[in-house]
């Protein structure tokens, strides 16, 4: 009884904090996969807006970051690609596929110089 | 007759319902979570690093060129670059004779030389002996008749500073975007260990590819060219941009001076386009999810 005392505390400050951020995480990937469905048809600025909301919904969501560079990246954001891939890549260091998103990225960057951005 | 259905039946039945239900949840697990990555095509429009937006027309009007006397360079990049500009430009190229830039440059630094000298002689037969502004000392290095290297053309590089010149160039084509520069195409060769793909075929006679590494001779080119962009309206110089390119075969193999020329131009084309005209990159990314 008084060693389960402890748990049943740390569990009651604990355990809305994290349904919350499980919710949080739910709803991102949700926003996440239709921002993907309607990229994968071409509606690039509808995908913008749902990947923009998913990383206000999840900050923490690297995938969301990713996506998110990869439409900016598409659209000619260039700065606002950069600074995705970049909070992409803190958040996921070793995400294979990440890496070479951003990699390709800055390839393109180097090759065209001071290309300006149209931010 | 119609007695009760044998138990076996019924037993099939219910597996088979069981079975359904399992392969429903199965299928229904599948689409939810689907794949994790996507491939996708997607095109970066790259802004162009100049502002055009003021001229109507471009005048590729030559190149100081040198290298390889297997190709005309000037005449080539000329060409190349005005079919490029007509097809994948806003801009109105303007069809004139390729400027024999390299003769132009040389009768500016006679004519340069010959007014510093006449100046000297002039100092002194007036018994003035300052005459500071036009020493010999102050005479236009001259300029090499060929151009074998870098070096040689360094020299040529104050022709694209003499505003006068372009702006008297720019009035009588009515006041174009000028691009000009310098291309050097040379001969190059080189010789050490590369690793290349070889076939393998073990006891099995199964087919693998593994890398070796092998001494050999290459030989090939190296294209420099630095495209210089003038404002037509001024003279002045905008913008400048140099490159360097170089491919390299098998001693063995004999590959034309032009093919090689339009080999590395094409690697370059997309940089010199984009200073001019918005590009769209194409390529692929992943996306998450």
């Amino acid at each position: 009884m008084s060693r389960g005392l402890p748990v049943l505390i740390v569990l009651a400050v604990l355990g809305p904090a994290s349904l919350a951020a499980a919710d949080a995480r739910s709803d991102a990937k949700s926003q996440v996969a239709f921002g993907i469905s309607v990229a994968q048809r071409g509606l690039w600025r509808e995908a913008i807006y749902r990947w923009e909301k998913a990383v206000e919904l999840d900050p923490s969501y690297a995938a969301a970051f990713n996506d998110l560079a990869i439409a900016y990246e598409h659209e000619g954001l260039l700065d606002k690609a950069r600074k995705s891939y970049e909070k992409a890549v803190e958040l996921e260091p070793n995400n294979a596929e990440i890496r070479q998103n951003f990699e390709l990225f800055k390839e393109i960057n180097d090759r065209t110089g001071s290309a300006k951005d149209k931010n | 007759m119609t007695g009760p259905v044998p138990p076996k039946t019924r037993i099939s039945r219910a597996t088979r319902l069981r079975l359904g239900v399992l392969a429903a949840i199965g299928a229904a697990t599948l689409v939810a979570c689907g794949p994790d990555t996507f491939e996708i095509p997607i095109e970066t429009p790259i802004r162009p690093k100049l502002d055009v937006s003021a001229f109507q027309r471009v005048l590729i009007a030559g190149f100081v060129a040198g290298g390889s006397e297997d190709l005309d360079t000037n005449q080539e990049t000329v060409r190349l670059l005005r079919s490029q500009l007509r097809n994948k430009s806003s801009l109105k190229v303007i069809d004139a004779d390729v400027m024999p830039l390299l003769d132009i440059a040389q009768d500016q630094n006679r004519t340069a030389n010959g007014n510093a000298a006449e100046e000297v002689a002039v100092s002194a037969s007036v018994g003035n002996g300052s005459g500071a502004g036009a020493s010999p000392a102050n005479q236009a290095l001259p300029l090499p008749q060929r151009i074998k290297d870098e070096k040689d053309l360094e020299p040529y590089e104050r022709l694209f500073a003499n505003v006068s010149y372009w702006k008297r160039i720019g009035e009588e084509y009515q006041n174009p975007l000028i691009v000009t520069g310098t291309v050097l195409f040379t001969p190059h060769s080189s010789a050490g260990f590369v690793q290349r793909d070889q076939e393998v075929f073990d006891q099995l006679g199964r087919r693998s590819v593994r890398p070796v590494r092998t001494y050999m001779e290459r030989k090939g080119f190296v294209l420099r060219p630095k495209f210089v962009f003038i404002d037509g309206r001024t003279g002045a110089t905008m913008y400048s941009e140099s490159y360097r390119e170089e491919i390299l075969y098998n001693a063995q193999q004999n590959t034309p001076a032009l093919s090689s020329y339009f080999e590395l131009m094409d690697r370059l084309v997309p940089n010199f386009l984009s200073a001019l005209s918005s590009q769209k990159i194409k390529g692929t990314r992943i996306l998450l999810k």
